[in-house]
């Protein structure tokens, strides 16, 4: 039983990193109806910002993590500007695709940069762990869904309560009508983007230090958090959240439990989960099942 | 159509058997052997292009499915004696099996989540392969016999494999129209345009999406086992994720829905990790100073040619051709009938 609550901890804690980037995900989806399949790798890119400041530029963690949201933000805003902006009237195929160049490109940059050897990331929290009931709950954990859920709240203050959430509200739900009502939808886009990817740094930088940096340390968070969003319902924040704590615990109990489950077979666990999501249930725990229309 | 698609392509075809029968008169062995693979590639993509060219699918996976064929052959020959070229259809068909139980849920994905779904096929393939290694041969791999002419033949490797990759690219490549061409092929250009009026007019999206992926996915496991049977190793790192999106970037610069187009994206697929790459990045070294062996700068240069295709020509080599016909047909017939069509050849 004991085994069972340190399980659990952990899978809280991974799930947390996984429901993260899903809600990434999905908020980069309300806003602009477009998957960013760099969204992963954009993470990966300001971690390595993040470790730079650290280790070449002399910052403490603290004020690395908060510039590395800023630079992050400030990046996202860009790249959906120079980007993906020209792509404005093209099919999805074509702006899919661009994202696709774009997770290239950040990951043959990154290896460019920074090498593409395993590097040390400090985590901010102590290697001590608190015991409850002879259950050890590290800090790190505990720091790592903290962070989270913190990021999580923020977003939902600001959705719900100031005039520019509510604008991205209205455009996500009909941009036509937001424009014609003087609300400026392309550049609500870009904020869509620099939100997205602040976010994602966040979870880069909460990843690697157990991950270790590596430019391609996000690609698999990158499916957990998919196979977490769809878990949840692609179109719902909560279900993000919920959808990424669900899988992380899940995958923690099928790796103890069940022995032929190794850490090999944790991804294909991870798309076998999603495929059974999308034959039982389509529209996830969290999502409606939406009407469409020509 | 206009007469000159439909004469165009048995003609071009023509020209290809051609230019395949002649260039190992031209060229050393050691480009007929790379031009092997751009037949290796050429039936990957063109298989990729009826999932994403004709029904509008993207998939981040196929890489893996090449992966499937090549460990299939490789298994088949090493532990159980078969012949190698009696694997290459066995390969597609495991393959295409695969792809199709993939596809059969995955499909249920409207347009760009199919794409993310398909990204975690790499992955885990990777992952498989390394938790079964009595099987797979783990991370090390499994050998294949050493490149060598069959059936009695007398000739040098490469040019049997020469022989060999291109006979099967030129029966695949037939077939591929084939299954363009007529109803099925209908129904793939019905959902690509809308998913809703192809519903309502009593196409089954899910089961065409499903069946393209499968179909695909055959391609692809035929392309792998030559692929094995050409580099004569498999390992867990022969088939990773870049080799995915590498064959995706093919398809655009082709030119997503065109089958002609495939034959360049063959050659950009092939000679971009070899010459064409370095040779981008010398350019820029001369006025910088970049190392062209650094790692990562292969990703970043055809990152950035994707994304100048993407932003010059979104429609690839096969759109500024057909441009180009379009212009000289509408200069003699003083109007415009082929540019919409999207299965020239």
């Amino acid at each position: 039983m004991q085994q069972f609550f340190q399980q659990l901890v952990a899978g809280c804690a991974d799930g947390a990193i996984f429901g993260s980037l899903a809600l990434a995900l999905v908020l980069i989806y309300k806003a602009t109806e477009v998957i960013n399949f760099a969204q992963g790798e954009m993470a990966m890119f300001t971690t390595y910002i993040c470790w730079a400041l650290i280790t070449h530029h002399g910052f403490s963690y603290w004020p690395a993590f908060f510039l590395t949201i800023v630079i992050a933000f400030v990046g996202g805003v860009a790249l959906q500007r120079t980007v993906i902006r020209p792509l404005e009237r093209a099919s999805v195929l074509t702006v899919v695709m661009a994202t696709i160049a774009l997770l290239v490109i950040l990951n043959g940059l990154a290896a460019w940069i920074w090498s593409p050897q395993l590097q040390f990331f400090p985590s901010p929290f102590p290697t001590s762990s608190w015991v409850i009931a002879g259950v050890h709950i590290s800090k790190q954990d505990a720091g790592t869904v903290g962070v989270t859920l913190a990021c999580v709240l923020v977003l939902w203050l600001f959705f719900r309560f100031t005039k520019l959430g509510l604008a991205m509200r209205a455009g996500a739900l009909n941009p036509n009508a937001a424009r014609l009502l003087g609300v400026r939808t392309s550049w609500l886009l870009a904020l869509g983007w620099g939100f997205a990817a602040a976010l994602g740094s966040v979870s880069g930088m909460m990843v690697a230090p157990t991950v270790f940096l590596t430019p391609n340390m996000m690609q698999a968070v990158l499916i957990y958090a998919f196979a977490a969003a769809v878990l949840g319902g692609l179109e719902s924040p909560v279900g993000a959240v919920v959808g990424g704590l669900a899988l992380g615990v899940m995958l923690d109990m099928l790796g103890t439990y069940v022995h032929p489950v190794t850490s090999e077979l944790r991804l294909p666990v991870a798309l076998g989960i999603l495929l059974v999501v999308l034959l039982v249930k389509p529209a996830g725990i969290f999502g409606r099942v939406v009407v469409r229309r020509v | 159509m206009t007469r000159l698609t439909r004469i165009g392509g048995p003609a071009g075809f023509v020209v290809l058997v051609a230019a395949v029968l002649l260039a190992p008169l031209v060229f050393s062995h050691y480009r007929t052997y790379q031009l092997a693979f751009v037949a290796v590639y050429l039936i990957a993509l063109v298989g990729l292009n009826i999932l994403t060219g004709y029904t509008g699918q993207i998939s981040l996976g196929h890489g893996a499915f090449m992966g499937v064929g090549a460990y299939t052959t490789t298994i088949l020959v090493v532990d159980h004696g078969w012949r190698d070229l009696w694997t290459i259809p066995v390969a597609g068909v495991v393959a295409g099996l695969i792809g199709l139980a993939f596809g059969l849920p995955a499909t249920r994905f409207a347009g760009p989540y199919l794409a993310l779904a398909t990204f975690a096929i790499p992955l885990s393939f990777i992952g498989i392969l390394k938790r079964f290694p009595h099987f797979t041969g783990g991370n090390i791999g499994k050998s294949l016999p050493q490149l060598h002419a069959e059936l009695g033949v007398q000739a040098n490797p490469s040019l049997w494999f020469y022989a060999v990759t291109w006979t099967v690219a030129l029966v695949m490549f037939p077939l591929a129209y084939l299954v363009v061409r007529g109803r099925f092929g209908r129904s793939l250009r019905a959902v690509r345009d809308s998913e809703i009026a192809s519903t309502a007019n009593g196409v089954s999206t899910a089961a065409v999406k499903a069946a393209a992926f499968g179909v695909s996915a055959f391609f692809c496991g035929v392309a792998g086992a030559l692929y094995a049977i050409g580099i004569t190793y498999v390992n867990p790192d022969t088939f990773p994720i870049d080799l995915s999106i590498l064959l995706l970037v093919g398809i655009v610069l082709g030119g997503a829905g065109s089958l002609g187009g495939m034959l360049f994206g063959a050659l950009f697929v092939e000679f971009i990790r070899i010459s064409w790459g370095p040779a981008l990045l010398g350019v820029f070294s001369s006025v910088h100073h970049i190392n062209k062996n650094a790692p990562g700068s292969g990703l970043v240069v055809y990152g950035v040619v994707l994304l100048l295709v993407l932003y010059a020509a979104p429609s690839g080599a096969a759109g500024l051709a057909r441009r180009a016909t379009g212009a000289a047909t509408r200069f003699r017939r003083g109007k415009d009938a082929s540019l919409s069509d999207p299965s020239l050849v």
